[in-house]
């Protein structure tokens, strides 16, 4: 759909006012986190004192560092969950369970997150009850965090496989390379691009979950989203508006890196092609 | 793969299937006997299923909590009223993102990509923020009140937050990109010659939306509502952050009958009838999109 059909004011208009929703919320609230007051309403100039509060804000860091830890961890087993998973689910068509397999890899992208949640900590307390282990923490958050991760991994693997050309991976069979080392230099290389998306969506999602780590945390770790969900129960804070900007900055930066990655990746595709 | 061998056939399929079994499957199964069982004061709150005395095993399930489910009518209403908040949010979603999309569909080929670009990044952001952002601005004190005070246009604040209108504002600020991504899907493989050929044939612009463009496009429109309406009947954040003393939503009532009633039994009940009730929508749509790939 290349031609302008429809008024180009109609059209201008129509993202013009999807963008403004989409982002007024957020611009409002990036604008009010350098606000002097504390009331949020009330503009009384531009300050940077709620930064300088953050910075000396220990629950906060704590729980920030808490987040990177289980989603670094996170993100790296569902990457190497998911990839085994999707490659499964594409290259082998027939096995035995292989219908059971692909619906414990779809239902966890539907199954509402308070019910993982809740059926995962019934799981870990089950086991604690009979074998003593795991205490919960930032041990069982990693592998909830992992478990949800590793099944939008495998889609995404999935979805580059199917469009893989395996002529390629044939050539090199022929050529006398052993699988393994096909595995490893020409299908892994040649789903690069998933595997960073993946890995990528599997951190974002266990950074951003607050529902399921409530769930399945125990005393001893606190999540970031836990820390300002328990905040901001209380009201809007401009602490929190401070820390929601940095957070925003960040993820800015690394999704539009992420997005000029991809962008050029594709352009260089079609050059060689 | 050939020659990949049968361990490592075994290895591959093998680890992340286990992985699932334990962690996704099996605590379903757990769910499931939990709801089965009563709740007590102690840990781990709820009775063993099986017990073993000199007379052998004992099996102690009660359907006591799903009773409860079906006599007390709070959770109906809950059920009801999430599947009448997520419905309402995939029409409004629709409604607002089908423009969107077309527009992007519509762009220019260079232009596109960065729309696009825009329209996922608020997802990549945290869910709990871009809530929380919506308190501000709805508050009786809050930004849009003291502008349409400021304006002149009222002079009494407006209720806007802890209602069901906050609760659907919400649900469809934070769905609709999930939305506009399938229908952007749908619309962008649109072929114009077919539009070309129903204006050449007579065929006004609306008409030629509502007979070619809409019937076209009906793939993305269930793929896109689907993604909208399936996490938006679970959502707890929303309601909770948003919602009021008149917000009813099954995810919110789960989590207030695990944190704050302490009862693991009925929430476990609860979760049961909850993938029991959403797994009808999503066969449906599965049957569709099926139908519609087989036509």
């Amino acid at each position: 759909m290349t031609s302008t059909r429809t008024g180009g004011g109609l059209r201008f208009a129509a993202l013009l006012l999807g963008f403004a929703f989409l982002y007024a919320p957020i611009g409002l609230l990036v604008l009010y986190s350098f606000n002097a007051s504390r009331l949020v309403t009330v503009w009384a100039g531009f300050s940077t004192r709620w930064y300088g509060e953050l910075s000396r804000n220990e629950g906060f860091r704590a729980a920030a560092l808490t987040s990177l830890e289980v989603a670094t961890l996170a993100a790296t087993i569902a990457l190497a969950l998911g990839t085994l998973a999707g490659f499964s689910m594409s290259r082998f068509s027939r096995f035995h369970g292989r219908s059971l397999f692909g619906f414990a890899l779809l239902a966890p992208l539907v199954v509402p997150e308070v019910i993982l949640g809740l059926s995962l900590l019934l799981l870990f307390v089950s086991s604690e009850t009979w074998i003593g282990w795991p205490s919960r923490g930032v041990l069982t958050i990693t592998v909830a965090h992992a478990t949800f991760g590793a099944c939008f991994v495998a889609v995404l693997v999935r979805a580059q496989l199917a469009g893989f050309d395996r002529a390629l991976e044939e050539a090199a069979l022929d050529l006398g390379a052993r699988p393994w080392t096909v595995l490893a230099r020409i299908t892994l290389p040649g789903i690069s691009p998933a595997l960073i998306s993946g890995w990528l969506l599997a951190f974002t999602l266990s950074l951003d979950d607050l529902v399921i780590a409530s769930f399945v945390t125990g005393p001893s770790a606190t999540t970031l989203p836990m820390a300002v969900f328990s905040s901001v129960r209380l009201g809007v804070s401009p602490e929190v508006n401070a820390l929601a900007t940095v957070f925003l900055a960040l993820v800015f930066v690394l999704v539009a890196l992420a997005f000029w990655l991809t962008v050029r990746g594709e352009r260089r595709r079609r050059i060689l092609s | 793969m050939i020659g990949i061998g049968r361990l490592g056939r075994l290895t591959l399929i093998g680890v992340p299937f286990l992985w699932l079994a334990l962690f996704f499957l099996l605590p379903l199964l757990i769910v499931v006997k939990i709801s089965l069982a009563d709740s007590v004061v102690g840990i781990p709150p709820y009775t063993p299923l099986v017990t073993r005395d000199v007379t052998g095993l004992k099996l102690h399930a009660t359907l006591a909590n799903f009773v409860l489910l079906a006599s007390d009518d709070l959770y109906l209403r809950a059920y009801l009223g999430s599947l009448a908040n997520a419905a309402l949010a995939t029409v409004l979603c629709l409604l607002l993102g089908y423009p969107i999309a077309y527009a992007i569909a519509g762009a220019r080929g260079a232009q596109r990509q960065p729309l696009l670009f825009l329209v996922m990044l608020p997802f990549w952001t945290s869910f709990l923020i871009r809530v929380y952002a919506w308190i501000a601005i709805l508050e009786p004190n809050g930004l849009l009140n003291e502008f349409l005070i400021g304006i002149g246009l009222i002079s009494t604040p407006l209720p806007l937050l802890n209602n069901q209108f906050s609760v659907e504002l919400g649900l469809v600020y934070s769905y609709l990109p999930f939305m506009i991504l399938p229908l952007y899907g749908s619309l962008s493989t649109l072929d114009e010659s077919l539009l070309e050929a129903a204006a050449d044939l007579g065929a006004r612009p609306f008409r030629v939306f509502l007979g070619v463009v809409l019937p076209l496009t009906s793939p993305g429109i269930a793929a896109g509502s689907l993604l909208v309406f399936i996490p938006a009947i679970g959502e707890f954040v929303i309601p909770d952050l948003l919602g009021g003393p008149d917000t009813l939503m099954i995810g919110k009532v789960l989590w207030d009958e695990f944190f704050n009633n302490r009862d693991w039994p009925v929430a476990s009940a609860v979760a049961v009838v909850l993938v029991a009730a959403l797994a009808i929508p999503i066969l449906a749509a599965q049957k569709y999109l099926e139908r519609e790939r087989a036509a």
